[in-house]
């Protein structure tokens, strides 16, 4: 078996007294869709931002594609090719659809102040570049009649997927998502994970946080769980359900 | 009838229109100063002069505190320091009369380095820590200017820098009247123009940039500037970009400003000054250049039409003098300002996306979800 995409060794993060993160370590194989679960405040979201580098982490470090990412450079991690969603929806909400997208394309785009004032024809190639590639984005995720639409107009639903729209605009390896189901109904969620399936397809490996365990359950290659900072369990989602160590985490162990 | 918005709309689309409003505005901003001039006389083509001026700077302004949302209170240090710079280049102070040419464009470099010098220590810092910090950075400027006269005395102090050269192409100078195919172009006539082809110029480079990856990636750090850096924007050089392209046009109507007047001092670069463009950035309508313009426009006339037309209203009115305009002139003029902001909060003239946020059209899916 080819290397891991993602290898997290030993990470750590206190905020003051309190850790979020002790000494998890996982892998994340190529193609696989890896889900992420544990009770509330058990440090999914922080081990999220100490991936993408909006956290310094306090010890360990993370290998991604075989080098080892940098630690609080955002911009740089998704350079190499990280691309996230976040829990609490972070659009460019005065932007429209189109242009949130568009400015997912930034990273794979490369005209500066001299390209945009002349608009040479390089320029003039990229920039119908990153409209059309946009333009696909958004029927892609099925929001294309939106486009023009500014982003805080749109439903919550949509915001969800135009948020996808973007983190994939960057040609991700790995697509973070941070609670991509949260406050959707029965039919979002069926939608949300077609549509999911469909990226996975495409190639691009996928990082889910969730809270809807039937969506991590069916969806899921392989599953980690998180409490208090510590990763308890790391498997296929049929041993996952049963281990006494996750059961305890999420019931309550002293009650049982 | 059709809204200036929906008429711009109107002549992106239809080539045709475009160019027939092209033309007319063209000849209309050709001929206004030779209008203004015989109806209303010099004072007046020295205001509208003036006008462009802060015209440039307030479209300058816009960049960093329309499109990127940096509320920088101390813009006017830029100002200076172009105006300084063409000061101590060419005039008798250091016995220097180097070009133009060469002049505006170093002013435009020089401030657009200290644009990165006051950006560099405060990227972390937002609204109001921004704003005090960037206050801040124009009273160092103007009181290093005001105080550099020793122990070397470099740039004379509050008595300020005179007998500035005009601006002058060759053998030709703006200060006195030219002759072109036998028609003669009074001296504040030329500096229109000339002020006039700069504006216009830093009118497309902005349009231009706002339309770019770049102006995109501004707008989303002013949206959210922990998505932008996920989105991968290197919200350092792209802030300091904002800084550097904002502070340059203010480098290049200091110049200008250094030229035309002749004499410069440490005075008009005060507070006040900064708090007025960014009175025409936020009154003209945040983030939309055709708004700014307009602010720009309007914030420079409005003080002068209360200074000039008090005294002769009141005299209409009462038969003698009541208030001295000079002090009446503000008080309007913060009337003025107090009821755009009632009426018009997103400003006179907004972009199209600030006027859906004010007016509240939407019903804020995004505030919901957090």
């Amino acid at each position: 078996m080819s290397a891991p995409l993602l290898e997290a060794r030993a990470v750590d993060k206190h905020f003051g007294g309190v850790t979020a993160l002790r000494d998890v370590s996982l892998t994340i194989e190529q193609g696989e869709i890896y889900g992420l679960i544990g009770p509330n405040g058990a440090g999914k979201t922080t081990f999220f931002n100490v991936l993408t580098g909006l956290y310094h982490p306090d010890g360990g470090e993370i290998v991604f594609a075989g080098d080892r990412l940098p630690a609080s450079a955002p911009h740089k991690v998704a350079q190499r090719g990280i691309a996230r969603t976040f829990q609490n929806i972070r659009l460019f909400a005065n932007m429209t659809a189109m242009e949130n997208v568009m400015v997912g394309r930034h990273v794979r785009t490369h005209a500066g102040v001299l390209g945009a004032v002349l608009l040479d024809p390089r320029t003039r190639r990229e920039e119908a570049a990153i409209r059309r590639r946009a333009e696909e984005l958004l029927h892609y995720v099925n929001i294309g009649d939106r486009a023009d639409d500014l982003a805080r107009h749109l439903s919550y639903g949509d915001q969800r997927r135009l948020e996808i729209a973007r983190a994939l605009a960057s040609d991700p390896k790995l697509l973070a998502l941070d609670e991509p189901a949260a406050g959707m109904n029965s039919v979002e969620t069926r939608d949300l994970r077609e549509l999911i399936e469909g990226i996975r397809a495409d190639g691009i490996t996928v990082l889910l946080i969730e809270h809807d365990v039937k969506l991590v359950m069916g969806l899921c290659d392989r599953v980690a769980v998180l409490d208090y900072g510590e990763k308890i369990c790391e498997d296929v989602p049929a041993v996952v359900q049963k281990d006494p160590k996750v059961i305890e985490a999420y019931l309550g162990g002293s009650l049982a | 009838m059709m809204t200036p918005t929906q008429a711009l709309d109107t002549w992106r689309h239809d080539k045709r229109a475009a160019i027939v409003a092209t033309v007319v505005i063209g000849l209309l901003l050709a001929v206004f100063p030779i209008v203004i001039g015989a109806a209303l006389g010099n004072s007046w083509l020295r205001i509208l002069d003036f006008a462009l001026l802060y015209i440039m700077l307030a479209l300058g302004l816009n960049i960093v505190v329309g499109f990127a949302g940096l509320l920088d209170m101390g813009y006017i240090a830029f100002y200076a320091v172009g105006a300084y710079l063409y000061a101590l280049l060419a005039s008798p102070h250091f016995g220097l009369h180097l070009p133009v040419w060469l002049i505006i464009p170093a002013g435009a470099a020089l401030a657009g380095l200290f644009g990165v010098l006051l950006g560099a220590p405060t990227l972390r810092l937002r609204g109001d820590y921004l704003a005090i910090v960037t206050l801040g950075f124009g009273e160092i400027v103007r009181i290093f200017l005001n105080n550099l006269n020793a122990p070397i005395n470099v740039t004379n102090g509050p008595q300020g820098v005179s007998g500035i050269d005009a601006i002058h192409f060759g053998g030709i100078t703006l200060a006195k009247p030219i002759s072109v195919l036998g028609f003669t172009i009074p001296s504040l006539n030329a500096y229109y123009y000339l002020f006039l082809a700069l504006a216009l110029l830093i009118v497309f480079v902005t349009i231009r940039l706002e339309n770019s990856r770049i102006g995109r990636a501004w707008v989303a750090i002013r949206e959210d500037e922990i998505a932008a850096k996920s989105c991968g924007i290197n919200t350092r050089n792209i802030k300091l970009l904002a800084f550097t392209m904002g502070a340059s046009f203010g480098g290049v109507a200091g110049g200008l400003f250094a030229g035309f007047q002749g004499f410069v001092s440490p005075e008009s670069f005060n507070l006040m000054e900064s708090v007025m463009v960014l009175c025409m950035v936020v009154l003209g309508g945040m983030g939309n250049i055709a708004g700014v313009i307009l602010g720009g426009i309007l914030l420079t006339l409005l003080p002068e039409v209360f200074r000039h037309g008090a005294g002769p209203v009141q005299m209409a009115l009462f038969g003698k003098i009541i208030l001295d305009p000079e002090a009446l002139r503000m008080l309007l003029f913060g009337l003025a300002l107090v009821v755009v902001m009632l009426y018009r909060p997103a400003g006179i003239w907004p972009s199209n996306t600030r006027r859906r946020e004010f007016r509240g059209e939407s019903t804020d899916v995004l505030k919901e979800g957090e």
